[in-house]
């Protein structure tokens, strides 16, 4: 249905309108075997624990939230993930279903035990996607030095 | 720190060229494909996690496949409020009002199953319980700025957060009923929107606040009430 000719051609409209930023350079960083890694999920779907504080609803200045996350320990529950996410574009009765069709952590935790990546990360990030991009760079920096003292050395950054 | 992700629009991901991406032919909001489906799931995280093995990038590459159908087609869902004359004057806001709670009263066994069921909702961002998400929601039908029950949330953001638990109350309700576990995303929206009274509220509360004096209402009004593929099916938008 992320066919665009398959969207409604007002949300069509939309998804064709959206600015996306361009790069001058294309980082590229290799890294050991996939059975290796130590993997952490960043989403993009403005999930958070249950007791968390909810993404804001902004109308206003959205360059002083553009930041915002949320940390998500490798151990929570499924009930105690819920999101905030201030779109009402994207459906969310899958997520209601099964929490894996959003944020794939009992697919990650399968595959580490049965060998195909090294670990899974102790902690996992969301984001609100409905954000500039560029104003999102501080706390990008941020979370490449949380990951990094968590010995991750892979991410899976998964939308919404 | 190396990364790899799953993209959802293509066109965009094309343009914005990053290390490594997967393109899932998926409908936003199901990154991984079918919800209840472990080896699809597995199948489209693995694909993502190999592009990290790649020699050289950036890479984009396409799934192969389509999330898979249905199987059992829904059969036809059941509105748990029958208008007897549906209100197209939004002047009847009490008529709106006692529509929105009883549907949320008869809806409440099949919700409570459902968290049985799940052993999870992903009701409570607002932290109402359902009958109160009906009452603070439906005050907005006046127009007027009804008191916060959240000190810690601005008023606008409550009801942002309150119509998407309603509208998840609505959907992990049904889900419980007989023959509705498998209705898919399309037909769950298309019930909520046209056949329940909450829909009709929201869609009231809508054209209501496009001129709110409350603080960020407007813009919840403008753009993050009504989805842009039902924003033509409002019965109360002025021709």
């Amino acid at each position: 249905m992320a066919r665009l000719e398959q969207v409604h051609p007002a949300m069509r409209a939309a998804l064709l309108a959206m600015a996306c930023p361009t790069f001058d350079t294309q980082p590229w960083v290799a890294g050991p075997a996939l059975s290796q890694r130590r993997v952490a999920l960043i989403s993009t779907a403005g999930l958070h624990r249950r007791e968390d504080r909810p993404f804001a609803v902004t109308s206003g200045n959205a360059r002083a939230i553009a930041g915002d996350y949320r940390v998500i320990p490798n151990d929570i529950m499924a009930n105690d993930l819920v999101m905030s996410h201030v779109s009402t574009n994207f459906d969310r009765t899958g997520f209601q279903q099964d929490w894996n069709v959003v944020f794939p952590l009992d697919r990650l935790h399968a595959l580490a035990q049965e060998g195909s990546i090294g670990s899974v990360a102790a902690f996992h990030y969301s984001f609100m996607g409905a954000t500039e991009p560029r104003h999102m760079e501080a706390a990008a920096h941020q979370l490449a030095r949380l990951l990094t003292q968590d010995h991750v050395n892979a991410v899976c950054l998964v939308p919404v | 720190m190396p990364t790899t992700q799953i993209s959802l629009v293509r066109e965009h991901t094309a343009k914005i060229t990053p290390p490594r991406a997967l393109w899932v032919p998926f409908e936003l909001g199901r990154p991984l494909g079918v919800p209840g489906d472990t080896a699809f799931q597995t199948r489209v995280l693995r694909a993502a996690l190999q592009l990290l093995e790649a020699a050289s990038g950036p890479v984009l590459v396409d799934f192969p496949d389509d999330a898979p159908a249905v199987v059992d087609a829904p059969t036809p869902l059941v509105c748990p409020v029958s208008f007897a004359s549906p209100p197209e004057d939004l002047s009847d806001t009490d008529f709106l009002r006692s529509a929105l709670q009883r549907e949320i009263a008869q809806l409440r066994t099949w919700y409570d199953l459902a968290v049985t069921r799940r052993g999870r909702t992903t009701v409570g961002v607002s932290r109402l319980t359902p009958e109160g998400m009906g009452t603070f929601i439906g005050a907005f039908l006046d127009g007027q700025a009804p008191s916060n029950p959240r000190a810690d949330i601005p008023l606008a953001a409550l009801f942002r957060y309150a119509v998407e638990d309603l509208k998840a109350y609505y959907c992990e309700a049904l889900a419980a009923q007989p023959g509705n576990s498998t209705a898919d995303s399309t037909t769950l929206a298309d019930w909520f929107w046209r056949d329940t009274a909450a829909g009709r509220v929201l869609f009231a509360v809508h054209e209501v606040s496009k001129q709110s004096a409350i603080p960020g209402m407007q813009a919840v009004a403008a753009g993050l009430l009504i989805p842009r593929a039902r924003s033509a099916e409002s019965p109360f938008a002025k021709a």
